[in-house]
């Protein structure tokens, strides 16, 4: 026997495995990781995964991504994973846990994390086919699967979850209903008047909501597969149900080895997350302390911190969490900050009701008006960080608090809480249990962007609900340091790509070296010179080689062409919409085949002609030119493809020609030069083939016309678009989105897309809205003017350049021969021509020798 | 070793480069600014080990005249070759001079070594 402490942690939940890094973490920092021995029970067949973020499994994130466990953990810690294996019975006098699969393991301490079950009302019918629970990556399988052959979906509960659930249905295209018993939504969180306001976006998102509907028994249906019969006696047909009614502390080993649980259930722990038995600790939604429990992750996560640290014996207490939330449910923003329902004695609230713009916001503030007690927020939730802060800080309030949540009008400015107001201590993460003081040394260390932030410190990487603040706390620190946070684009120019755009537009700049003499300094750089050629390719359209121009250009642009690792280049003709004739196909194939080019379908719907060197690229467009081609612009920093699916002509669930939309799409906007590239899709129907919700630019189709999403991306930081507007004709969704991009092209910083665009503009997805659509600031029918310049002077870049021998001139690799570059050198691999790689080179050129 | 006769003067758009083969030796020629700035350093990119620095962009960086790889963005001295972002990349310069109009190259002492 070996004298190791062994520790047996049950339930490989979220908490279960922030437990075990932390208690590696801390073991191998001090020394003593051989001292113990760790085991851990796992009754799902995968490690710990992401549970707040589960429903991102329905758009798409995998299984895998949702993981919480880095890939080898378990096996380079030494921790042993008994997987898919639960543990059933605990015999706490040997000291000894019963598995599943007949494992016997004893422990030196054991802890419980074996989180909560969702609780199914017992209604008669409750276990038919097709009712499920929302809690497991199991159950999210099973209710796509439903979802896929079904049409109408019901959650039983109007909560924080059954909301999540509800979207989830809705998303899945099927007409979705929301029953809860008592009489408003979100009980817990929320009080009347926001459950009143809540309600209503919610339906107006075609979501039925049925308030005071108590299920009595669910039958065989008529027009669906089920009936839910009420307690009023009315009913509702559905395909598919989920419960969604509260969750329930696992505590059914506790209970047979006699820990002490609490009457309605839950593992009853001290201040150190002990139980009763001081070999066991018990942490996360499965313990109850001071008569609660608590269903949200980071309060587990502290028991996990107070557990290990008590197993270390340094210090460290729970001491209760704060249940502030802020959420975003089927798009509305939706925050519950302390005692929002004002149960506080002689506590008053305040109240700001807009029906218009649909916003609910409630102060809960104390009986000598200087302490802010909670709050509700609905439809618009900007203001719960500074809020939030207030409450956990005790900060005073200011002599009109009401100020704090009414809307700032013109020249009345929000007295907003600075973050420098906030003391070291105040947590800002609480998820990860950040502090303010923790941010500011991370940035004494060096840290300069919120990115470093969130690798130095786990700051906002987790909900994300204090990402605002962590900015904030950054720029304010930095600017305490003396940092000077500054967009200027180069060492060539003080002045931001927008302010450059901007003298170019008024005082009507056409050249780098005007612009420079006039504004900048030196000689310019590849930072500065491809960022003002693209502003005055936006502003003049001139052709992108024309001589003063072609010195600004990246190689890519320069050659129209993109260079590959080995100098040469590819050739990506413009296919709009994806649609191609057999004839044009077989023109590709043939032009590949004549110049020995490597083929490839690209991910944007086209095709890709790979290893053409710089003399041939003219030679080969020649080629395409002729036969109806033109460039499609993957060298630029301009319009990539406009995806689409094949919509209403040829697809059964289409609704309208989505191709035709893109082709006109593509053919509008083609050549456009922009801070960086954009990309476009339009889908025929809500089945969303073309992927248009990861685009700078999407289009649903709907039966009455499109639906517009923006600011969409996949790449390195995928991020969902925003749907923007809804049901447009034609021409509407046109004028939109020459809008769109012109405020983008004319605003952005250099290489930002327009998600991170989107994502820095003051006033959000509201704001672009307003200028967009609203037209606030007056400058729609100029942008609309100046997109309809670029559109009526397009030209095809590669047709100009093959009429021009001066232009022709420099496509060369040598300016004194006619030798090629004897360094590019191919190999055949799949049928096919490669790159050489250095070795394969080497060999070659001796077997030449 | 003697000047080479490389080409015209107006052969090469101000603000570019061109490649220039010399003795089965690759060279990256740049004219800066008119005709009187002319520069020639190696025309093989050691970070990314291609032939390709003469068609990068030019500019100046901290006071350098540079040029910026195309494939990788390093940054090399025009006046001494040397790699800003790693001096382990550095590059050989060769002597460069306008007469008659005809732009001349001289290979740099390094490269004949290596060529013999
Ligand atoms: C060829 C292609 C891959 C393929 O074989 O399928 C490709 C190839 C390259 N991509 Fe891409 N991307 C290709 C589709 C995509 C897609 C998918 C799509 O468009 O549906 C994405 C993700 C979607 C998105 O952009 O939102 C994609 C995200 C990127 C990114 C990351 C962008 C971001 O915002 O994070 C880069 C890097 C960049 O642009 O800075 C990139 C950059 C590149 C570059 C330009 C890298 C480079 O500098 O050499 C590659 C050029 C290859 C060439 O010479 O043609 N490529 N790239 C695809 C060309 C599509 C086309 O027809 O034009
Ligand atoms: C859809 C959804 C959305 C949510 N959104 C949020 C949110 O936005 N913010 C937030 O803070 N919280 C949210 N939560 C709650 C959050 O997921 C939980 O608070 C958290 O997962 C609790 O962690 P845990 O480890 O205690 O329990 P769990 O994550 O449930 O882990 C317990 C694990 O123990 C296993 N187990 C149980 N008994 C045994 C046994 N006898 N042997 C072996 N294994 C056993 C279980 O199978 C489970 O894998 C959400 C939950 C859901 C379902
Ligand atoms: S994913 Fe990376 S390797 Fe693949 S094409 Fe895009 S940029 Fe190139
Ligand atoms: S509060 Fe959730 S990530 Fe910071």
């Amino acid at each position: 026997m070996s004298s190791k402490k062994s520790i047996v942690v049950i339930g490989n939940g979220m908490v279960g495995h922030k437990y075990l890094e932390l208690l590696v973490q801390k073991l191998e920092q001090s020394g003593q990781r051989n001292d113990y021995e760790l085991i851990t029970f796992c009754e799902e067949p995968r490690v710990a995964y992401d549970r707040v973020h589960l429903s991102a499994y329905f758009s798409g994130t995998s299984a895998d991504e949702l993981s919480l466990v880095e890939e080898g953990f378990y096996e380079k810690h030494g921790i042993t994973l008994h997987l898919n294996d639960k543990a059933v019975a605990i015999d706490r006098e040997a000291k000894v846990v019963q598995s599943a699969q007949g494992k016997q393991v004893a422990y030196d301490k054991l802890v419980l994390a074996t989180g909560s079950y969702p609780f199914v009302p017992p209604v008669e019918g409750a276990e038919r086919e097709d009712c499920f629970v929302y809690r497991t990556i199991e159950d999210l399988e099973a209710i796509t699967e439903a979802g896929s052959r079904s049409r109408v979906g019901a959650v039983v509960g109007g909560g924080l979850l059954g909301l999540e659930a509800a979207k989830a249905l809705k998303d899945m295209g099927l007409k979705t209903h929301v029953v809860e018993f008592a009489p408003r939504l979100m009980t817990v969180q929320v009080d009347d008047g926001g459950g009143r306001m809540l309600r209503k976006m919610i339906e107006e998102l075609g979501v039925e909501v049925h308030t005071g509907k108590n299920t009595q028994c669910i039958e065989q249906g008529e027009s669906c597969k089920h009936v839910m019969r009420f307690a009023d006696g009315e009913s509702l047909e559905t395909d598919v149900i989920l419960f969604s009614a509260g969750i329930r502390p696992r505590d059914e080993l506790a209970r047979a080895c006699e820990l002490e649980v609490g009457p309605r259930g839950g593992i009853v722990i001290d201040n150190s997350c002990l139980t009763t038995d001081k070999s066991i600790y018990a942490i996360g939604e499965c313990a109850l302390w001071d008569g609660k429990i608590f269903g949200l992750v980071a309060p587990g996560y502290d028991m996990a911190r107070v557990a290990v640290d008590h197993l270390l014996e340094s210090e460290n207490e729970f001491a209760g969490a704060d249940m502030s939330t802020k959420l975003k449910l089927m798009g509305v923003d939706v925050a519950s900050i302390g005692d929002a329902q004002g149960a506080t004695q002689g506590s008053k609230s305040c109240v700001y009701v807009d029906e218009r713009q649909r916003i609910y916001k409630k102060l809960v503030i104390s009986e000598d008006d200087k302490r802010l007690l909670g709050a509700v927020l609905v439809g618009d939730a900007e203001d719960y960080g500074n809020l939030l802060q207030m409450m956990l800080n005790d900060i005073e309030l200011p002599e009109h608090p009401e100020a704090l949540i009414l809307p700032s009008l013109d020249g009345m400015a929000k007295p907003a809480l600075g973050v420098d107001a906030l003391p070291a201590t105040a947590q800002i993460c609480s998820c990860n249990n950040v502090s303010k003081g923790d941010l500011a040394s991370a940035i004494e260390g060096g840290c300069m962007t919120v990115g470093d932030l969130k690798s130095c410190t786990a700051a906002a990487t987790s909900c994300g609900g204090c990402a605002a603040l962590v900015k904030d706390v950054l720029n304010a620190e930095l600017k305490a340091r003396g940092v000077e946070v500054n967009n200027h684009i180069c060492e060539h120019f003080e002045y931001s790509r927008q302010e450059l755009e901007h003298m170019v537009r008024v005082e009507k700049i056409r050249s780098f070296e005007d612009l420079l003499g006039k504004h900048g300094n030196g000689r310019g750089c590849d930072i500065c010179k491809p960022a003002v050629a693209s502003i005055l390719a936006t502003t003049w359209n001139e052709h992108v080689i024309e001589p003063h121009l072609a010195q600004l250009q990246d190689t890519n642009d320069y050659f129209m062409a993109n260079m590959q690792k080995d100098g040469t280049y590819s050739v990506v003709p413009r296919v709009p919409g994806g649609e191609i004739t057999a004839e044009k196909l077989i023109v590709l194939g043939e032009v590949a085949k004549k110049f020995g080019l490597y083929t490839k379908i690209t991910g944007g719907q086209r095709i890709d002609l790979f290893g053409a060197r710089v003399e041939q690229l003219p030679l080969i467009w020649k080629e395409l030119v002729d036969a109806g081609f033109e460039s499609g612009h993957a060298y630029g920093k301009a319009v990539r493809t406009v995806k689409s699916c094949v919509g209403s002509t040829w697809c059964r669930y289409g609704v309208q020609d989505s191709v035709g939309m893109a082709i006109l799409m593509e053919e509008r906007y083609r050549g456009i030069r922009s801070p960086h590239k954009l990309k476009f899709a339009v889908s025929g129907c809500t089945r969303e083939c073309a992927e248009a919700q990861v685009k700078d630019v999407g289009v649903i189709a709907t039966e009455n016309g499109w639906n517009l999403y923006v600011a969409g991306n996949g790449g390195m930081k995928p991020r969902h678009a925003d749907l923007f507007a809804t049901d447009l004709d034609d021409e509407t969704l046109i004028k939109y989105v020459d809008r769109f991009l012109m405020f983008y092209i004319r605003t952005a910083d250099r290489l930002q897309r327009t998600a991170r665009w989107l994502e820095n503009l003051e006033g959000g997805l509201d704001y672009l809205k307003e200028v967009v659509i609203e037209d606030k600031l007056g400058i729609g029918e100029e942008l609309e003017a100046q997109m309809q310049m670029l559109v009526d002077t397009y030209e095809c870049e590669w047709k100009k350049t093959i009429e021009n021998p001066e232009k022709l001139k420099r496509f060369r690799h040598f300016v004194n021969s006619e030798s090629n570059d004897s360094n590019v050198v191919f190999v055949q691999e799949r049928g096919q021509i490669r790159p050489a790689t250095e070795d394969e080179r080497e060999e070659l050129k001796e077997k030449a020798a | 070793m003697n000047w080479v006769d490389i080409c015209s003067i107006d052969d090469i758009v101000p603000n570019t480069g061109v490649g220039a083969l010399i003795q089965g030796h690759q060279v990256a020629i740049f004219r800066l600014l008119g005709s009187d700035e002319l520069y020639a350093i190696d025309n093989y990119d050691p970070a990314s080990s291609a032939n390709v620095l003469s068609r990068g962009l030019v500019g100046d960086l901290g006071g350098k005249v540079v040029v910026a790889s195309p494939i990788y963005k390093h940054h090399y001295c025009l006046q001494d070759g040397v790699c800003l972002e790693d001096a382990g990349y550095s590059v050989n310069v060769h002597e460069i001079r306008v007469s008659n109009g005809r732009v001349e190259v001289r290979l740099g002492e390094g490269v004949m070594e290596r060529a013999a």
